[in-house]
C-alpha cells in the first residue's frame, strides 16, 4: 500500500492502482472526469499506463456550476 | 447570417447574453431560466467531487440537455500554472477548446492579476485554446492580451457578484474605441438588466451574468428581463444614439411660440 493525496485527502491505495482504479474510490466507474496528477494534466489516454506514486498529488475534478 | 448575429470564435450566435450556471436555487429552475434566457453559451467549471455542492454527473446531464455552447472557466486559480492546466482538464472534459480564463489576484474583489492572466494567455493560446480573457478595464493590460493573439476580451463591468454595474463606463468606452476589431464581452458585476442594456448601447458585443438571474427572487423572470435587456440595447447602438450634450436643446419648434414680445 502507498500513500497518495487525492482531491486533497489522504488515501492509502493499493501500489500497482492506475488512475481508473483511483477513481473508482470516488465512486466514478463511468463518469466525466478530468485528472492531474503534481499539477500535471494527464490525459485520459494516459489513465491506465500512468504510474502513481508514493504522495503523488491527485487533483480528480467533474464538471460543475460557474459563472 | 443577419447583421444581428455575433461571429464568436467562428460561430454564429445570435444572443448577446452569455450566462452562468450557478446559485440558482435548484438545478430545475437552473434549467429553466438559461432557457427562458435564450443564451446560446453557458459558463461551467471543474471541481473536485462534493455531492453538496451539486454539480457531478447529473448536472452535467441536465446542461448537456439544453444543448448549448459551453465555456468552461478557470475559476479558482490563482497562478497561470493552475489556470493552463485547469483549461487543459477542461478541454478533454467538456470537448471544447473555448476557456473562459481566470487568474484570480485578490481574495476579496477576484480581481484578475493581470501578469498571470497574460502569462497564461500567451501559453494557451500557442496550445490552440481560444482564450476568452476575464480582465479588468484597463486598456493596456488589453492590447497585452490582443498582442497575444486574443480575439476576445472580457472586462469586468464591476467585481464579481457585487451588481455594481458599469463602474467605469469612461475605461469600457475607451476600450470599445480603442479596441474595435475586438470582441468585448462585459463580464461581472451586472445587477440589473438596465446594466446589460447600457453595455450593449455602448457597443460592448455581449455581456456575461450569473448572480444577476440566479439570485434575483424569480431568476426565470430576470433571465427573461435580461434577454429583452440585451435585444433592447443592441437595437439602439445599431440605431445611433445621440450625443449627450450639456445645454438643453429644446424638442418643440421655437417658431410660434404664444405669449412671447420682443422688447424694443
Amino acid at each position: 500500500m502507498i500513500e497518495i493525496w487525492l482531491n486533497g485527502e489522504l488515501k492509502q491505495i493499493e501500489s500497482n492502482s492506475n488512475l481508473i482504479d483511483i477513481a473508482g474510490l470516488l465512486g466514478l466507474n463511468d463518469g466525466a472526469y478530468a485528472v492531474a496528477v503534481n499539477e500535471q494534466f494527464v490525459p485520459k489516454s494516459d489513465y491506465q499506463t500512468k504510474p502513481i506514486n508514493k504522495h503523488d498529488k491527485i487533483e480528480l475534478l467533474m464538471p460543475m456550476q460557474g459563472g | 447570417m443577419s447583421e444581428n448575429d455575433l461571429l464568436l470564435a467562428g460561430k454564429k450566435i445570435k444572443s448577446r447574453l452569455l450566462i452562468g450556471s450557478a446559485l440558482y436555487p435548484s438545478p430545475k429552475i437552473m434549467q429553466q431560466a438559461i432557457s427562458a434566457s435564450e443564451s446560446e453559451i453557458v459558463t461551467v467549471s471543474l471541481r473536485r467531487q462534493n455531492p453538496q455542492a451539486g454539480g457531478g454527473n447529473d448536472f452535467w446531464e441536465l446542461l448537456k440537455s439544453l444543448d448549448l455552447n459551453i465555456l468552461p472557466n478557470t475559476a479558482g486559480c490563482h497562478s497561470a500554472k493552475e489556470a493552463i492546466v485547469t483549461a487543459k482538464m477542461a478541454r478533454e472534459l467538456f470537448n471544447t477548446n473555448w476557456i473562459k480564463l481566470e487568474v484570480i489576484g485578490d481574495e476579496y474583489n477576484l480581481q484578475p492579476d493581470p501578469f498571470g492572466l497574460v502569462e497564461a494567455t500567451k501559453e494557451l493560446i500557442s496550445q490552440g485554446f481560444e482564450v476568452f480573457p476575464y480582465c479588468t478595464d484597463d486598456l493596456v493590460l488589453a492590447q497585452k492580451l490582443v498582442e497575444c493573439g486574443c480575439k476576445i476580451l472580457m472586462p469586468w463591468g464591476a467585481p464579481i457578484g457585487t451588481g455594481k454595474g458599469l463602474i467605469n463606463p469612461f475605461a469600457l468606452n475607451t476600450l470599445r474605441n480603442r479596441l474595435p476589431d475586438i470582441t468585448l464581452i462585459v463580464d461581472a458585476g451586472i445587477g440589473v438588466p438596465s446594466h446589460a442594456a447600457q453595455a450593449l448601447e455602448m457597443g460592448f458585443d455581449a455581456v456575461l451574468l450569473n448572480t444577476a438571474v440566479a439570485q434575483a427572487t424569480d431568476p426565470v423572470a430576470m433571465a427573461k428581463a435580461f434577454k429583452f435587456a440585451c435585444q433592447a440595447g443592441r437595437l439602439a447602438y445599431q440605431s445611433g444614439v445621440i450625443p449627450e450634450r450639456d445645454i438643453a436643446k429644446p424638442s418643440t419648434p421655437v417658431v410660434g411660440q404664444p405669449f412671447w414680445h420682443q422688447d424694443n
